[in-house]
């Protein structure tokens, strides 16, 4: 799909397909073109071009039908600020035939003791667990997350993992966009990498982030690592940073015995401890600053 | 507890729209309770007209002329005055806020339709008229009120008070739907009070100047008040160029909020 705004093309030519009962997350710098996707997935805007088909209906000419079908998590607010929880979610409720219990709802978002709170008056993380509450109100097959965690202290960030997973497994598909690449990480079935309004990943986040490739180890500052380079298989690169804290890299392989047995060996000889060495893949961080830099974004 | 601990299948889909009509009277009762719980929109609605509807009627603070008691003259024009602040500044004010919150957006996602909406905003208006139509009626009765109308009043005072609600309602939308929320509070209060001056609630348009009177006369609070007053005090049985005046308003208030009117 491809999305303009005057001169500035928000979406180019991006494709994105999410499955039933998969946790979808789109990752993207600000300004990427997340919350555009989303809204016109949702239906708040139309596509200059392409196609667009949500639980196979258009979202602006089908609305009628789609909208139940649907939970929405906006960014920030949309709700009425004088208005209490319980009764914001009690008016909700009857817009739908077979809504969920309120008073449960809110006992899963741990609003309970705040039914009565009005949503100004409520903290930022509780007002996003009031506004997810809504988006899963009316029992929607598709719920899309616009930075559901965003604002939330740790307990209500796994709270909201938490319900996200138990949506996952009764078969509701998730869209979720997210900052937090340890919540890409952890949640998502499928990542989509977006910058400049086009797709760079796309992937599970094991496919995404590669087979184990990367070898870290702490230990006394400023070890030569060129003579370690030495001792390693070829293809191999080693590097002290920040001071102490040495990686080796494997591009586009695996870590092998051999490798873990060289460095070893080549610590030993210098009767340095390594301590803290870790065999792993690349983060998701790791992914995402690599494809769309380091650069700040506006 | 968390959804951790919840049993598998209770997030299973479900989904469904409730009737439009189940849908429409939620939003209508959750619309009129915040109205009536919010103190500046109550201090709008009922008790700037009841305290005008009091005190000019106890107290001879100017001379009405036309052979009518104060409190005669008085409840037409505060009945127009009542219909003016709800549907046209309070629902303002209120709409412009919801704009500028995103509720309106996210009412959008909802199964509740935008038609599904400004009928609950149209019943939310009306419901509050009737509350304000109960009170200031009894505290005029109380105070002496005795309408000199003809039988058809049944008809027209509600003709006149649904056209001035519609034409009110029309611009109330455009405002709030076109300016900055504190451009909508600013506007919608500023044009009250001007109305609330020159439209013949308190002050007699026999007052103004003869230039200007057919001028104050065509514009929507002039064209109620002296429609109201018509029925209600002068028993006149039809009042055709007030019901046309304040017609024209609604078609062309709708028809501008229709087209201008923005949700984000």
């Amino acid at each position: 799909m491809v999305k303009r705004y005057g001169p500035a093309t928000a979406v180019d030519g991006l494709t994105l397909t999410a499955a039933a009962g998969e946790v979808t997350a789109i990752l993207g710098p600000n300004g990427a073109g997340k919350t555009t996707t989303v809204e016109i997935c949702e239906g708040y805007r139309a596509a200059d071009a392409g196609t667009v088909r949500v639980l196979g209906l258009d979202p602006i000419q089908d609305a009628v039908k789609l909208k139940p079908r649907v939970g929405v998590m906006l960014q920030a607010g949309g709700i009425p600020p004088a208005v209490p929880a319980g009764e914001y979610l009690k008016t909700l409720s009857r817009f739908h035939v077979k809504p969920h219990d309120t008073a449960w709802l809110l006992d899963i978002v741990g609003l309970t003791s705040n039914a009565k709170t009005p949503y100004k008056r409520l903290s930022g993380g509780q007002q996003q667990r009031l506004s997810l509450a809504a988006a899963v109100l009316g029992r929607p097959e598709l719920v899309f997350l616009d930075e559901p965690t965003a604002g939330m202290d740790p307990q209500a960030r796994h709270a909201t993992w938490d319900l996200v997973t138990a949506l996952r497994g009764d078969g509701v598909a998730v869209i979720l966009t997210t900052h937090f690449m340890e919540e890409a990480e952890r949640l998502a079935d499928h990542v989509v990498i977006i910058d400049h309004g086009k797709t760079v990943a796309d992937g599970t986040p094991a496919t995404l982030t590669g087979s184990a490739g990367q070898l870290r180890f702490r230990a006394e500052p400023g070890l030569d690592t060129d003579s370690l380079l030495a001792a390693l298989p070829t293809g191999s690169a080693a590097k002290e940073s920040p001071a102490g804290h040495y990686l080796i890299e494997v591009p586009g392989g695996a870590v092998q015995p051999a490798l873990l047995a060289a460095v070893t060996a080549w610590c030993a000889d210098r009767a340095v401890l390594p301590s803290s060495l870790r065999i792993e893949s690349r983060t998701l961080e790791d992914v995402f600053l690599e494809l769309t830099g380091r650069d700040l974004r506006g | 507890m968390t959804a951790e601990s919840v049993i598998p299948g209770r997030f299973a889909p479900a989904p469904g729209a409730a009737p439009l009509r189940q849908m429409i009277a939620a939003q209508a009762v959750q619309e009129t309770r915040q109205l009536l719980r919010n103190g500046e929109q109550l201090t709008l609605t009922l008790i700037i007209p009841l305290l005008l509807l009091i005190a000019f009627s106890l107290e001879p603070l100017i001379e009405f002329g036309g052979g009518y008691t104060r409190i005669d003259f008085l409840t037409p024009g505060v009945i127009a005055l009542a219909v003016m602040s709800t549907a046209f500044t309070s629902q303002a004010i209120a709409t412009g806020f919801e704009r500028r919150y995103g509720v309106l957006k996210r009412l959008g996602a909802t199964p509740l339709s935008r038609p599904g909406l400004i009928a609950a905003k149209t019943v939310t208006v009306i419901a509050v008229e009737l509350l304000q139509a109960a009170i200031i009626l009894l505290i005029a009765l109380a105070i002496g009120w005795s309408p000199n109308a003809s039988a058809a009043a049944i008809v027209t005072v509600p003709l006149l008070v649904l056209l001035g609600t519609a034409a009110f309602s029309g611009f109330a939308l455009l405002l709030a739907g076109t300016l900055r929320a504190e451009a909508t509070l600013a506007a919608a209060n500023l044009i009250y009070v001007v109305l609330l001056g020159i439209g013949g609630v308190v002050f007699p348009l026999t007052k103004f100047p003869r230039a200007a009177r057919p001028l104050l006369e065509l514009l929507p609070t002039g064209a109620l008040s002296t429609g109201l007053r018509d029925v209600l005090a002068n028993a006149v049985v039809f009042p055709v160029k007030d019901v046309l005046t304040l017609a024209v308003w609604a078609v062309l208030g709708i028809g501008l909020a229709a087209r201008f009117f923005r949700w984000e």
